[in-house]
């Protein structure tokens, strides 16, 4: 079951990385998103799950479509979708993954322990957002308000500035 | 191999697909795509180590997930709200031909 949505979420990064068209990247990366939601769920974290479909697929990937949509590019379909040092940036991204894949094959995390599933109901998260992390719930608060704002007031058109 | 150490590898392919498109696509909207794969990898692995650690009653990967997925909505509309403006100065999308600052 996890190797199936672990294929369905990297096919779909692959997908949203390499296709020419932005739409339809788009929509490989709601696949990507499901997929990984999919994990969440698979892994005991329903609150997460769901909060990921709620907010990636509903909300960041509509915001992506949006964007797209008013950043048409008119003559760049006859380009080359990749930059100008891809060999060089495939080599790096390549050393990576053989470091990252090395270093967990080779650690601890290979031992053979399966805990019990963990208890993370909606009453557990509710408790501990509103007592013990109530501070940086109010900072994120804050920091996505501040953030709105800004967002509404780059994107803002400049008309009296520009006549 | 663990369902610990498979959630690992999923989520350094993920970030690796990421970092390959943040790093060469040329439209400025696919880099903040890879961007959000990015963080996506470590949301999971935050929930990967919370429900294989020895204390997931703590609920510390929980809540790390979520204060992590109010920060990349923040960046992606704030992100999204540059490259609308960038292409309304330059008429392009295109990260290539933004060399304004180039030295």
């Amino acid at each position: 079951m996890f190797t199936i949505f672990a294929i369905l979420t990297v096919a779909g990064a692959v997908a949203a990385m390499s296709l020419r068209d932005l739409v339809h990247s788009v929509l490989a990366l709601t696949l990507a998103f499901s997929g990984l939601a999919a994990v969440y769920l698979l892994l005991g974290a329903q609150f997460i799950g769901f909060a990921q479909i709620l907010v990636y697929i509903g909300a960041v990937a509509i915001l992506i479509v949006f964007a797209i949509l008013l950043t048409r590019d008119k003559g760049a379909t006859s380009q080359s979708i990749f930059g100008s040092f891809w060999i060089g940036s495939i080599t790096v991204v390549l050393a990576i993954v053989a470091i990252l894949a090395r270093v967990i094959l080779s650690s601890a995390v290979t031992r053979p322990i399966a805990p019990p599933q963990p208890e993370a109901t909606m009453q557990q998260i509710g408790n501990a957002l509103m007592l013990r992390f109530v501070l940086p719930l109010e900072i994120v608060g804050l920091l996505l308000t501040a953030a709105l704002i800004g967002a509404v007031t780059i994107a803002m058109r400049e008309e009296q500035e520009t006549r | 191999m663990t369902a610990l150490a498979s959630c690992l590898l999923l989520s350094a392919l993920l970030f690796a697909i990421g970092l390959a498109g943040a790093v060469m696509r040329r439209n400025a909207i696919l880099v903040l795509i890879g961007i959000e794969l990015m963080l996506n990898a470590a949301n999971l692995n935050f929930i990967a180590f919370w429900r294989y650690g020895p204390h997931p009653e703590a609920l510390t990967g929980i809540m790390f997930v979520i204060f992590s997925i109010g920060v990349a909505a923040a960046e992606a509309a704030v992100g999204l709200a540059l490259i609308i403006h960038l292409y309304r100065h330059t008429k392009t999308a295109n990260i290539d031909e933004v060399n304004t600052l180039r030295g």
